[in-house]
């Protein structure tokens, strides 16, 4: 309820896409295209011992006899993979994060301009009250600065970037990473572990519960440069963490490819809430001119028993998004939750959904999609609920809703269903409605101006997810709700 | 207060309001009835700016400003307050956010100060309990699984919340027991005042007995065709709309 109104309260400052700015530092690139030699200059760059580089030519062996997938509801023109950067990283910083006193101010800047706060301090100085939380903070292909480090390590916590986890925990990466998304899982999966460059770790240990949330910043800064972040969270037994991302990029009109791949492995009776809040650059809204494209491969394995993973997901960002974070439950007695708000509009394309595989006896699994097509733009729900033999009592509720603003644009649903055993109970409800004049002018009767009338409306419909984001990110989320369909009616 | 002359509007360009001509003094009640498809809702409309509504020719005003170049929510903040006879669930959206986001358009628009929580939920409070609404009914997604009559009392709650000037009831009486009826008569009549005038449509006569009109007036075929004293609708009960000619 007072979510809606802050959204409400927000709609005189609405702007369009305000991350768009450029920080303009100097920079370390890779020679431009792909090949082996990228790839022993990216793991070179990050100082990586021998085993992580074959790992990661052999990945890119894999990648050059992968196609291309075409199965999702998205049209774009052929990405030349040659035309592309794939290592930009800030000049001074050669090897992962270093004391704040020793990052580029520029850089520091952007974090400010961004709201994100990287000084410990500043987090601290904040309201009375309010939740500690630790950032990554990844600018580009570097991970400029993580927080609260000291603080995490206390209890056990590791919570770095994924080039000092290669570095410092060598045995925790060799050991998971890949263990959730083999390295030829994908296309795009296949290309990240050929030319990942960073991302956050995150290890927590037996019975602690993470005393703060832990969030990574991805910022997309260079021009011609993919991003190709991976993410490691290991969660052992009995364990808890909470753990959101947000990323943002600069308005630039040509294409750029952001491919990550997150993994999860919760052991049992671990916990695991992985939150997002996308909004990458969507490129422009009238000629679909530039954008991000927002290849990226998530999964979580629920290996132990009793263990429980919910990714939660604002997508608002991206020219192009294809995007399935998925749970693999193969504990007895494992919980999958996907809450999903997936925004379009202008030209953008988003296919987007999630996969519940149960593996294990009695497993549950609860999908919510929310999909909000707006402009001139196309928005598909893709879902995967399938029940192995092993599976007996698995149980899948999803829910699936799609809300049309205009004419112009298209909502999809396409649900795929397996049941191999007699005894599993799988629920779906799927709506789609046109945001409905007679809603709006009703709204509008009691004092409303059209925009926030749209905004309210919206908020109601997507409200059943903005619950599952903490606190702390609900309101931000919604804002971008707001700003992404600004000018959307009328 | 409220001044139509000669007002022509359609409606998917089909002319439903014909030449109407209205005057509704501040302080006064006035009922409109006429028969199914004489324009009655058509006017409501029109008066509150509903796209798709065409005004042709004519002109309406409010204390001498003109509202038809106005949008809908410029015409709140005026304080024209329409009470819908099918009023619109707004799923996710508490009655008591909707309400507080709506009164606070109004005043931003007007240049008044927002009204704080505590201020508000205090109003929201006796206002509810007035019209007898179960306070955690607010709550709830507004008009979401309420049944008619709750629909109805909710409408005359937010009309009490927002404390319009130019108050129209749109079939208000339509789908209220006796009981329910009595309650939204009193909160209806607890608004009267020197400063506001109504416009009461109906179908029915059975409304009027407890919100007492000062005028009645017969719409027929988009025009007003007979007006008169509270008489009137008594009259309209026993003979029916037969002598003032068929809805167009």
């Amino acid at each position: 309820m007072a979510a809606v109104k802050e959204t409400v309260d927000q709609v005189g400052e609405l702007e369009a896409y305000k991350h768009g700015f450029v920080t303009d530092i100097e920079q370390d690139f890779a020679p431009k295209g792909l090949s082996a030699d990228t790839v022993r200059f990216i793991s070179a760059k990050k100082g990586e011992p021998e085993w992580m580089l074959q790992w990661r030519l052999e990945a890119y062996e894999r990648w050059l006899a992968l196609e291309e997938p075409d199965w999702a509801k998205v049209n774009f023109p052929k990405i030349d993979y040659q035309d592309s950067y794939y290592y930009a990283a800030p000049k001074d910083p050669a090897s992962g994060p270093l004391s704040l006193d020793e990052v580029d101010p520029e850089i520091l800047a952007t974090y400010a301009k961004l709201g994100i706060p990287l000084r410990e301090q500043e987090v601290l100085a904040g309201v009375v009250g309010a939740p500690k939380y630790a950032v990554d903070a990844v600018f580009d292909s570097v991970s400029v600065v993580t927080t609260f480090k000291k603080e995490l390590a206390a209890v056990g916590v590791i919570f770095c970037s994924m080039s000092e986890a290669i570095r410092e925990h060598p045995e925790l990466v060799r050991k998971y990473l890949g263990s959730v998304v083999p390295v030829s899982d994908n296309y795009f999966a296949c290309l990240n572990s050929a030319v990942f460059s960073d991302g956050s770790f995150v290890y927590v240990p037996p019975g602690v519960k993470c005393p703060m949330e832990l969030s990574t910043y991805f910022r997309i800064n260079a021009a011609e440069s993919g991003q190709f972040e991976r993410t490691l969270i290991i969660v052992d037994k009995g364990a808890q963490v909470s753990y959101l991302e947000g990323c943002t990029a600069p308005m630039r009109d040509i294409n750029q490819l952001h491919a990550a791949v997150v993994e999860l492995v919760a052991m049992d009776d671990a916990t695991i809430k992985y939150s997002t809040v996308q909004n990458w650059y969507p490129g422009d809204p009238v000629t679909g001119k530039g954008g991000i494209y927002n290849f990226v491969t998530k999964r979580a394995d629920c290996r132990g028993d009793r263990s429980k993973v919910s990714w939660t997901q604002v997508e608002t960002g991206s020219a192009i998004t294809w995007k399935y974070p998925s749970c693999v439950l193969r504990g007895e007695g494992s919980v999958g939750e996907f809450y999903s708000i997936a925004i379009t509009n202008g030209r953008q394309q988003a296919d987007t959904g999630t996969k519940m595989i149960h593996l294990g006896a009695n497993t549950r699994s609860r999908i919510i999609s929310k999909g909000i097509s707006a402009g001139k733009s196309s928005n598909t729900y893709r879902g995967l609920v399938s029940a192995h033999p092993k599976a007996k009592g698995a149980r899948n509720f999803t829910q699936c809703d799609s809300l049309l603003i205009g004419k112009e644009c298209a909502a999809h649903t396409v649900p795929y269903i397996e049941a191999r055993n007699g005894q599993a109970v799988f629920e779906h409800e799927a709506t789609t409605t046109r945001l409905s004049e007679d809603q709006l002018f009703y709204a509008m009767q009691r004092g409303l101006g059209q925009e926030e009338a749209v905004q309210l409306l919206v908020n109601g419909f997507v409200k059943e997810v903005l619950q599952e984001l903490p606190m702390e990110f609900a309101v931000e989320a919604q804002k971008l709700v707001a700003i992404s369909l600004e000018g959307s009616v009328g | 207060m409220l001044s139509i002359k000669n007002l022509h509007a359609t409606v998917a360009d089909k002319p439903i309001i014909k030449g109407l001509t209205l005057d509704v003094p501040a302080g006064e009640v006035h009922a409109i009835m006429g028969p199914n498809g004489a324009g009655k809702s058509t006017l409501s409309y029109v008066l509150t700016g509903r796209a798709g509504y065409e005004v042709t020719d004519g002109t309406a005003t409010l204390d001498g400003e003109d509202l038809l170049s106005l949008d809908p929510n410029e015409r709140a903040a005026r304080g024209v307050f329409l009470s819908f006879q099918y009023p619109l669930e707004i799923p996710g959206v508490p009655a008591l956010t909707f309400i507080r986001a709506a009164l606070n358009a109004q005043r931003k628009a007007r240049g008044e100060p927002e009204v704080g929580a505590p201020a508000f939920l205090k109003l929201a409070r006796e206002t509810a309990a007035s019209l007898k609404i179960d306070f955690d009914m607010l709550k709830r997604s507004l008009n979401v699984g309420f049944s008619g009559g709750e629909k109805k009392r909710m409408e005359i709650f937010q009309m009490a919340m927002l404390s319009p000037r130019f108050l129209i009831l749109d079939e208000t009486d339509s789908g209220l027991d006796i009981d329910a009826l009595k309650i939204v008569a009193a909160g209806v009549n607890a608004m009267r005042s020197p400063d506001r005038a109504m416009l009461v449509i109906t179908h029915y006569q059975r409304l009027l007995d407890y919100i007492k009109p000062d005028r009645v007036h017969v719409l027929s075929a988009g025009r007003i065709v007979a007006s008169g004293g509270p008489e009137l609708a008594h009259e309209l009960e026993r003979e029916g709309y037969d002598k003032y000619g068929k809805a167009a």
